[in-house]
C-alpha cells in the first residue's frame, strides 16, 4: 500500500466555543475517489474548510504528501496542489468566464490541464467564455468552477456539494464528466448529500456524524441499513 | 497550448470612440498654456492632481478593499520630502518627486505591515492614526518650520524655470502628465494578471484565497504603489502651493475627505467613476465656494443623498442605464440580432 496522499489524524475543528469535528481519522490513498457523506451539520463543510486551509487546525492533524500543512494558509494549500470545488460554486462575477478559468491557473502548476484541456472537457465553456460568468445557467456555473479548480492541475481535488440545487438532468451530466476529470493519477474527495451518486462513483466511502466518523467502508460493500445507522444515528 | 493563444476582445463602439475623444481632449489640454488664462490654468492643474488621488485612493479603496482614511499622510510626507529634498539636498525639483515616490514607497512599508493588522472600521482608524503622527513627527522638525511650516526658496523656484509663464506652464504638465500617469497605470494595472487576481479578491475572498491567491500580498502591493503615487502627487501639490505647514500638508479635508467624496459621487470601483466626481466636485466649488459653509453644507447632502439613492455613484447609474464603458475592463453580453422573418 503506497503511503496515503492525505491524512487526518485526530482532527478537531472549533468555532468559537463551539466544536464541530471530534477527532477525525481519515486518509485519502493515492489515485482514489473518496465520498463523505453525511447529514446536514455532520461537519463534512467544516472538514472542507480545514482541509483547504479556510479554518485553522492544531499542528500535526492534517498531512499531505507527508508533509503537515494543518497551520498553513489557504493559498499556501493550494499551491502544493489541493483545489476545491467549492460549494455554491462561488465564482467571481465581475470575471468573465475565461478570466475565471484563467485565476485558477495563477498557482502556476504544470499539467495537463489548460484552457484548451477545460474548453474540449466542456465545450459549452468555450461558447461562452466571453460571458460574464454568473450569466451562465447553474449546471453552467458548476463547469466553470470546476474547470478553475482543474486549471491548477491539483493532485486532489475537492468537490463540495456540486449537486446542491441543481437540476437532477444536469446533475447526471456533471456525474458523467467526472471519469474525464480523474484521471491521470488525480485523486478526489467528493462531499455529497446525495448517497448513491456518492458511492457509484468513489472506491471508499465515509460518513460522517455529528462531528466523527460513523462509518468507513468500501462503497460497494457498505449495506443500506449501515448507511441510515451511521446517517441518522439510528438503528 | 498556451494562455496567450488565446485573444479576447473586450471592446465596445463606446469604448472605442471615448479613447479617440479622449486622445483628442488631451491634445487640447497639453495645449492649454496658449489657449487657457493663467487662473484657469492653475484650476485645471489642480483639477487634475484631485483627479490622480481619487484614482488612487479608488484603485486602493474600490478594488483592494483598504478603505483608508489616513492617505493625507503620503500626500504630507511627499510634500516635505520635496522641500527637504530641495532646500537642503540640493536636488533639482523633478528629481526630488521622484525621490519622494521612493521613499513613499520605503515608509508605506512598515506603515503596511502595522495597520494591515487591523480590519474594517479599525483600519480606517489606523491610517488616520498612523496620519496624525506623520504631522505630529514633521512639525517637529524646526528646520522645516516647525509647526508653522515655511516657503520654498524662490532659488529652487526658479531652477525649474526662469521665466514666470513658462514656469506655471510646466507646473501644469507636470500635473497634467501625473493625471494621465495614474488613470493609465490604474488601467493597465487591472488589465493584467495581478489586476485580475485583485478583482477576483475584490469579488470573494476565501474563493481567491483557496485558488491559491496570497491576499496579504495583493493588498500590500496595492498599498505600497498607491503610497508612492500619492507621495509623489503630494509633492507636485506643494511645488505648486510653493508653501508648506503641517496642517496643510496632512489636512484630513483637503486630501482624504473631499477625495473619498470624489470617489463616491463618481462611482466607487470603476475606472471612470473618479474622473466624473473630479467634474462634479470642482463644479460644485467653483459655483458655491463664494458661500462659504453652505458651500460644504451643500457637499454633504449632495454625498447623503447620492449614498442613500445611488450607492454605485454617478458612473454606476450611467452604466446601469446605458451599459456603457468607457476603459474596457469587464465584459458584456451581446445577444444575437433576431433574424428578420422572410
Amino acid at each position: 500500500m503506497p503511503d496515503p496522499i492525505l491524512q487526518m489524524r485526530g482532527l478537531t475543528a472549533h468555532y468559537g466555543d463551539f466544536q464541530a469535528l471530534y477527532g477525525i481519522d481519515m486518509h485519502v490513498d493515492p489515485g482514489e475517489v473518496l465520498a463523505i457523506i453525511g447529514a446536514n451539520g455532520a461537519g463534512k463543510t467544516t472538514l472542507m474548510r480545514s482541509v483547504t486551509g479556510l479554518l485553522r487546525n492544531g499542528a500535526n492533524q492534517i498531512r499531505y504528501r507527508g508533509q503537515d500543512i494543518s497551520r498553513l494558509r489557504a493559498d499556501q494549500v493550494a499551491r502544493r496542489g489541493l483545489a476545491m470545488v467549492p460549494e455554491g460554486r462561488q465564482l467571481f462575477p465581475s470575471l468573465s468566464v475565461k478570466e475565471n478559468l484563467m485565476i485558477g491557473a495563477q498557482v502556476g502548476r504544470k499539467g495537463p490541464w489548460d484552457l484548451g484541456a477545460v474548453y474540449r472537457l466542456f465545450p459549452i465553456l468555450d461558447e461562452r467564455k466571453d460571458q460574464q460568468s454568473i450569466s451562465l445557467s447553474g449546471g453552467q456555473q458548476q463547469m466553470v468552477a470546476i474547470g478553475r479548480a482543474l486549471m491548477s492541475n491539483p493532485d486532489l481535488l475537492l468537490f463540495d456539494e456540486i449537486s446542491l440545487g441543481l437540476a437532477p438532468i444536469v446533475i447526471k451530466d456533471i456525474y458523467a464528466a467526472l471519469p474525464g476529470i480523474i484521471k491521470d493519477g488525480m485523486s478526489a474527495i467528493i462531499v455529497e448529500q446525495d448517497i448513491a451518486q456518492a458511492l457509484k462513483v468513489s472506491g471508499r466511502v465515509y460518513c460522517l456524524q455529528e462531528g466523527r466518523v460513523s462509518l468507513e467502508g468500501a462503497s460497494d460493500k457498505v449495506t443500506r441499513e449501515e448507511i441510515s445507522r451511521a446517517y441518522f444515528g439510528i438503528a | 497550448m498556451s494562455l496567450q493563444d488565446y485573444t479576447v476582445t473586450r471592446s465596445s463602439q463606446a469604448a472605442r470612440v471615448a479613447a479617440v475623444l479622449g486622445a483628442l481632449a488631451l491634445i487640447v489640454l497639453v495645449c492649454a498654456p496658449w489657449w487657457a488664462g493663467r487662473a484657469d490654468m492653475r484650476l485645471m492643474g489642480e483639477l487634475f492632481l484631485y483627479l490622480a488621488l481619487a484614482s488612487l485612493w479608488n484603485l486602493m479603496a474600490g478594488y483592494a478593499g483598504l478603505v483608508s482614511v489616513g492617505q493625507q499622510a503620503f500626500v504630507g510626507f511627499g510634500g516635505y520630502v520635496l522641500f527637504a529634498l530641495t532646500m537642503f539636498g540640493g536636488l533639482h525639483p523633478l528629481a526630488a518627486i521622484g525621490l519622494a515616490g521612493l521613499l513613499g514607497a520605503l515608509v508605506s512599508m512598515p506603515v503596511a505591515v502595522l495597520i494591515f493588522r487591523l480590519r474594517g472600521a479599525y483600519f480606517a482608524i489606523g491610517t488616520w492614526v498612523i496620519a496624525e503622527v506623520f504631522r505630529l513627527g514633521f512639525a517637529q522638525i524646526s528646520a522645516l518650520g516647525g509647526g508653522s511650516g515655511s516657503s520654498l526658496p524662490v532659488a529652487i523656484v526658479k531652477s525649474l524655470a526662469s521665466k514666470r509663464a513658462m514656469r506655471e506652464s510646466i507646473s501644469y504638465w507636470l500635473a497634467l502628465g501625473a493625471a494621465v500617469l495614474v488613470v493609465g497605470c490604474v488601467y493597465l494595472f487591472l488589465r493584467s494578471r495581478k489586476g485580475l487576481a485583485l478583482t477576483a479578491i475584490r469579488d470573494n475572498e476565501l474563493a481567491a484565497a483557496s485558488l491559491g491567491i496570497d491576499i496579504w500580498r495583493a493588498k500590500f502591493t496595492v498599498y505600497v504603489v498607491t503610497s508612492a503615487l500619492t507621495a509623489m502627487i503630494g509633492a507636485l501639490i506643494f511645488l505648486q502651493k510653493l508653501r508648506i505647514s503641517p496642517d496643510a500638508a496632512f489636512s484630513v479635508n483637503d486630501w482624504t475627505a473631499f477625495v473619498i467624496f470624489i470617489v463616491v459621487i463618481g462611482g466607487i470601483g470603476t475606472i471612470e467613476g473618479p474622473i466624473i466626481g473630479t467634474l462634479v466636485f470642482f463644479a460644485l466649488r467653483e459655483t458655491l465656494a463664494d458661500l462659504g459653509t453652505i458651500y460644504l453644507i451643500v457637499l454633504g447632502l449632495v454625498a447623503i443623498v447620492m449614498m442613500l439613492r445611488a450607492p454605485k455613484g454617478i458612473w454606476g447609474l450611467v452604466r446601469s442605464r446605458f451599459d456603457l464603458q468607457l476603459f474596457p475592463l469587464g465584459y458584456r453580453v451581446i445577444a444575437p440580432k433576431p433574424e428578420k422573418e422572410a
